[in-house]
């Protein structure tokens, strides 16, 4: 096991300098360069074609979309875009790539010096973009043998499916100044990304099915010093925790070999989910890529009529969404931040839109909606329940003719797969019952069958009505206002 | 120019070819003359001509974003050496530490 500062250790005697590449595979229906499908999760070596496999005199044709995609983030980045670019081959050999070189871009990306901000704990963080280059995915390998990992592995297993993928690689400069908050700030970094990205739509951005990775380079400087310190990359960091938790074991490890007068040795560290990193590749030898211009594929030349055509189709920036939304919809900081954590801005605002008061959706997308998408293991978007239903079981229950436990029983059928709040309402005679007469009935049959209850109640024991009206909801089968119910019974008991 | 019998061993290795002594010494002089009748274009270039990649006049050559079906999974693995579930087998991967 490696030897640690402790945090505070390590921050008193070193400053960060943090460097991030972020890794989002396009969501394009077909590949980068084939009419393969870009789908995830298919059978091994389906969807693969001969330009994907990197068969002899196959000819790549490069995907428009994938080329707006890239553009459209590179500009959502902040970044200039390339009036002219190329691809380039980038040659190494390795079972995931049949062709034995990436296409890439080197020395020509189609986006470049781009900056964001993000806020940490009150404080805003300028990070500088490089670039945002394209390139393609290579295939999936999985390492059979007793360690499940490539060191101690029998032998490999490789699908093809995830290979022509389209990618866009985002690189950072190097961020300083970040002190003691800087795993804090890689992740809000990344956490912009994604949001970016699916503000955009041009990404699933799903983490842990690797749609959008991230490897995070570290370096230390001593205290008062300018030059920089050897860095390490890690790599195999699956989700916004493990960012902040990789970074900050970097950190601890690298300022206990520092401290012991040691070298960092450059290299790529693999992040374990049990909260450490190991040794991978070294990176000590300047790596030979031999690239160049990619030869079967022409320059892309983005004029500024089609660039700022591509601007116009920008949304919102996520930031100032979040800010506008809460401040229309009056939530606290704890409200908004429940609604956000839980996945369901999207849900509350397209419930807002379809006139919900924004309390009554965010009640509804945070606790019962959120609990049954949980029980189901899905996404609240995967439920089943749109919120245009949701407005109008909202609605119903505004104008008097569901309380709320007959809404959850809306939302039982909605979930089972019917789709009109009103419909359900009528076929299963879900409306509270407002017939007096009925209701009136009920009432003389609750104290008619619990003498002993009644007697206590006209007594004075309010509490006791509890029951009498308990059974007068049981025999309306929950479909009565219960303060009705209660005005009724103690009219009766306590005239 | 003078391509070094080192220089041709590295290019081997970048490029997975393992060559014997005898014939990095006879190699070395061999991709001396192609490296030197490829160097004898820089002279003829002058500052006002661009680097040239591509032969063609095109830029911006797109396809749709449509899907094509793709190969069925037995073609695909028809001719490897060696497949299980699905998917390709490969020899242990080395990794530089071995």
């Amino acid at each position: 096991m490696d030897d640690l500062l402790t945090y505070g250790e390590a921050l008193e005697r070193f400053d960060p300098v943090l460097g991030l590449e972020v890794h989002v595979e396009l969501n394009t229906a077909s590949k980068m360069f084939c009419g393969c499908t870009n789908h995830f999760g298919s059978e091994p070596n389906t969807n693969t074609c001969p330009v994907c496999l990197g068969l002899p005199g196959s000819l790549p044709a490069l995907n428009g979309k994938a080329v707006e995609s890239a553009i459209r983030l590179g500009l959502a980045l902040g970044c200039s875009i390339a009036p002219r670019c190329r691809f380039a081959r980038k040659n190494y050999f390795y079972p995931d790539m049949t062709k034995d070189f990436q296409t890439s871009q080197y020395d020509e990306p189609i986006a470049f010096e781009g900056v964001v901000e993000v806020e940490v704990e009150g404080q805003t963080f300028r990070i500088e973009i490089e670039r945002a280059h394209m390139e393609e995915d290579a295939g999936k390998l999985v390492h059979q043998g007793t360690s499940g990992r490539i060191h101690g592995a029998d032998y490999s297993l490789v699908d093809y499916n995830r290979a022509g993928t389209p990618l866009v690689e985002i690189v950072t400069k190097p961020i300083r100044g970040t002190g003691t908050l800087a795993p804090q700030v890689a992740k809000a970094y990344v956490d912009y990304v994604r949001d970016t990205v699916l503000a955009l739509g041009v990404s699933d951005a799903k983490m842990e099915q690797g749609s959008l990775r991230c490897d995070a380079n570290v370096s230390l400087m001593p205290k008062g010093s300018d030059v920089l310190g050897t860095r390490t990359e890690t790599k195999n960091v699956n989700s916004l925790r493990s960012i902040e938790a990789a970074l900050t074991y970097e950190i601890r490890r690298q300022g206990a070999v520092l401290a012991e007068g040691g070298r960092v040795i450059q290299e790529t560290r693999m992040w374990h989910e049990e909260g450490y990193t190991t040794a991978g590749r070294s990176k000590e030898q300047a790596e030979d890529y031999r690239y160049f211009p990619e030869p079967d594929l022409v320059p892309i030349v983005a004029d500024a009529e089609w660039v700022e055509r591509l601007r116009a189709t920008l949304p919102e920036p996520p930031a100032e969404r979040r800010r506008r939304l809460q401040a229309d919809w009056g939530f606290t900081d704890l409200e908004f931040r429940d609604v956000v954590n839980g996945g369901a801005l999207d849900a509350v605002a397209d419930t807002v839109a379809a006139g919900c008061p924004p309390q009554a959706a965010r009640k509804w997308w945070t606790a019962e909606l959120a609990r049954r998408a949980n029980e189901a293991g899905v996404d609240l978007a995967a439920l089943g329940v749109t919120p245009t239903q949701v407005a109008r079981v909202q609605a119903l229950i505004d104008e008097g003719t569901l309380t709320d436990s007959l809404a959850r029983k809306v939302f039982d059928y909605l979930l089972a797969g019917e789709s009109d709040p009103d419909a359900i309402v009528a076929a299963h005679s879900l409306a509270v019952v407002s017939d007096e007469g009925a209701l009136s009935a009920a009432v003389d049959a609750a104290i008619a069958a619990d003498p002993g209850t009644a007697q206590r109640v006209r007594e004075g024991k309010v509490q006791a009505a509890g029951a009498l009206i308990g059974a007068v909801m049981k025999s309306m089968r929950g479909q009565a206002d219960a303060s009705r119910v209660r005005e009724l019974v103690m009219g009766r008991l306590q005239p | 120019m003078a391509l070094t019998p080192q220089d041709v061993r590295r290019l081997g290795a970048l490029a997975r070819i393992e060559l014997t002594d005898e014939e990095l010494d006879r190699l070395a002089p061999q991709l001396d003359v192609i490296l030197e009748a490829v160097a004898s274009v820089t002279e003829v270039a002058a500052d006002d001509i661009p680097p040239t990649s591509h032969a063609l006049p095109l830029t911006n050559v797109f396809r749709d974003d449509e899907v094509r079906p793709s190969l069925p999974q037995e073609a695909v693995l028809a001719a490897a050496p060696a497949t299980e579930d699905g998917r390709f087998r490969v020899p242990r991967i080395l990794t530089e530490e071995g």
